[in-house]
């Protein structure tokens, strides 16, 4: 086990201004479905503490660059992934590295609420069970804590005995996000974490994304870029698995560098 | 147009008239087999039944011993079949992605469940009965496990595959361990589906009477001793219905309909149980 591998270093609280760390380095990354080529060459650093968000059309590549940083794509065979990403100090693609301990310092929330099927306590405490053995109060406090963070405690302390399935679409998500925070992972990773949700819940995940950036490094995939110049701090436009631009938020949207990068924001292209 | 648009109409009255008849010409044979069963069976139900052993001939008798066989032998077999039917079908599904066994097994598979029941029958004799040179509610319960393993296998397989992926990703994305995702995640969604595939195994087995001929055969008297042949209402029915006396035609008639029953209340509860917790 590689546990002290993945241990977070020790470090200042970062202000808002100050310069970010660098928490997940993706140097010369190519990944290939089976022959075909979803990604190339791609080169970028996710600050730590900061939203970065990835943008582009369909098929793009975002999705599958999220789901190599936490070798999601392991799963299936046929999927590999060339390159560097680094993490805490250890390349996240060496083989050798616990698939698991990895997960559980980088978390993910997907594009469909997936609730598991048990209470809402339990949805929570799962995760939690898996590196930890805290008492019942302990664990109590540990739904309460996550529940709070994902902004659902108040809607959800009444019922935590109920089944997670039968939350409306946008308190599912909210639950989802609270079970992958209570594990305390150091990063998020959101894939479209409000495609499926109305405009209401989706203000709610955004509004809990930027509080939630104070102690984690968020990174997102989205379709909607004003969702992406709402919450992100850094934005990388990605287009045929090529990563055209990446740089802060404010800047990529005001006066992008590249021509393709202007035409997607505007709506000329995509 | 308006022609056209008549005579859709008709074409359209037409073909929903002749579904309506197949229907009623195939639901007509089913309800005659249950009013033949009833009327038959329903003046032989007493209390006697469920108290008295199977009679000789000429005198009084219930089917007591029969039943506790039937259940017996259902139970055993269900136990036995059940959790390999399960574990195989968790296989197919969550593991049978990659390599040649699972496809393999698949269609093994596939050809036993609609394997004619007496080869079960034949086989277990011939491995077991055999050699053990008694027939025995073991190999009869042996035999039902054989009928139970292949339903179960598919339904557990089909529950699975019915899982989404992204449900599996979220429990692999908190890096759960394969066989917790299993266990906690994907089976339990899909408990209701297992158990259901189950009591339909459980009603299939509890009318089978050819695999029981050849391994547990009969016995006139009471008995939970798994070692030795045992009652078991699919072969006293056979036996009784085929005798030229009445009182064990009548005996025939009341165990038909107490397996119809049976059958019927099991299904109605597996539809139950699957409505309640159907993939929404």
């Amino acid at each position: 086990m590689n546990l002290e591998i993945f241990a977070s270093r020790p470090e200042a609280a970062v202000s808002r201004d100050a310069p970010a760390a660098t928490k997940i380095a993706v140097r010369h990354l190519d990944f290939f479905y089976g022959k075909f080529q979803g990604l190339k060459d791609i080169n970028l650093e996710i600050a730590e503490r900061r939203v970065t968000a990835f943008i582009g059309p369909s098929g793009c590549g975002k999705s599958t660059l999220l789901r190599t940083l936490n070798r999601m794509y392991s799963l299936y065979p046929g999927q590999r992934a060339v390159g560097e990403i680094m993490f805490n100090g250890r390349n996240v693609l060496d083989p050798g590295i616990d698939l698991n301990m990895l997960r559980a310092k980088i978390g993910m929330v997907f594009q469909k609420p997936t609730p598991f099927p048990m209470s809402i306590h339990d949805n929570i405490a799962f995760g939690v069970r898996l590196y930890e053995r805290l008492g019942p109060r302990a664990m109590d406090e540990r739904v309460e804590w996550a529940l709070t963070k994902a902004a659902m405690w108040d809607e959800a302390k009444d019922k935590l005995k109920q089944s997670g399935m039968a939350l409306s679409g946008g308190q599912q998500q909210r639950l989802c996000i609270a079970r992958a925070v209570a594990v305390k992972p150091e990063v998020l990773l959101l894939d479209e974490p409000t495609s499926a949700l109305d405009p209401i819940s989706t203000a709610k995940i955004e509004e809990l994304i930027s509080e939630l950036k104070s102690d984690y490094t968020i990174a997102i995939v989205t379709h909607n870029m004003q969702q992406a110049a709402r919450v992100s701090d850094y934005t990388a436009y990605m287009y045929l698995g090529e990563l055209i631009e990446f740089g802060a938020t404010d800047e990529l949207f005001l006066k992008p560098r590249r021509k393709e990068t202007e035409d997607y924001i505007t709506g000329r292209f995509g | 147009m308006r022609a056209l648009y008549s005579r859709r109409l008709f074409v359209n009255r037409f073909n929903l008239v002749m579904s309506l008849l197949t229907m009623a010409f195939g639901l007509a044979f089913l309800f005659w087999i249950l009013f033949t069963l009833f009327a038959a069976g329903l003046h032989a139900f007493s209390i006697d039944l469920f108290t008295q052993m199977t009679p000789p001939p000429g005198s009084k008798g219930g089917l007591l011993n029969a039943i506790v066989g039937s259940l017996l032998m259902a139970v055993m077999g269900t136990a036995i079949g059940t959790p390999i039917g399960i574990l195989a079908g968790i296989y197919l599904a969550e593991f049978g992605s990659r390599g040649w066994l699972a496809p393999c097994t698949r269609f093994i598979n596939d050809i036993l469940l609609s394997a004619p029941s007496i080869v079960i029958g034949l086989f277990i004799y011939e491995i077991y009965v055999s050699r053990v040179n008694h027939f025995s509610a073991w190999a009869g319960s042996l035999a039902l496990a054989l009928i139970v393993i292949p339903v179960v296998v598919r339904t557990t397989e089909n529950m699975l595959r019915l899982v989404p992926d992204s449900l599996r990703e979220a429990a692999i994305a908190l890096g759960t361990p394969q066989w917790k995702v299993i266990v906690m995640v994907t089976l339990r969604s899909v408990r209701a589906g297992v158990i259901t595939g189950v009591l339909l195994a459980v009603a299939r087995i509890s009318g089978e009477t050819a695999p029981l001929l050849f391994t547990s055969l009969n016995n006139q008297f009471w008995t939970t001793d798994l070692n030795a042949p045992m009652a078991n209402l699919p072969v006293v029915i056979f036996q009784f219905a085929m005798s030229p006396y009445n009182d064990w035609q009548e005996l025939a008639w009341a165990g038909s309909l107490l397996i119809t029953l049976a059958v019927l209340a099991l299904n109605i509860m597996a539809r139950v149980l699957f409505r309640q917790s159907a993939p929404k």
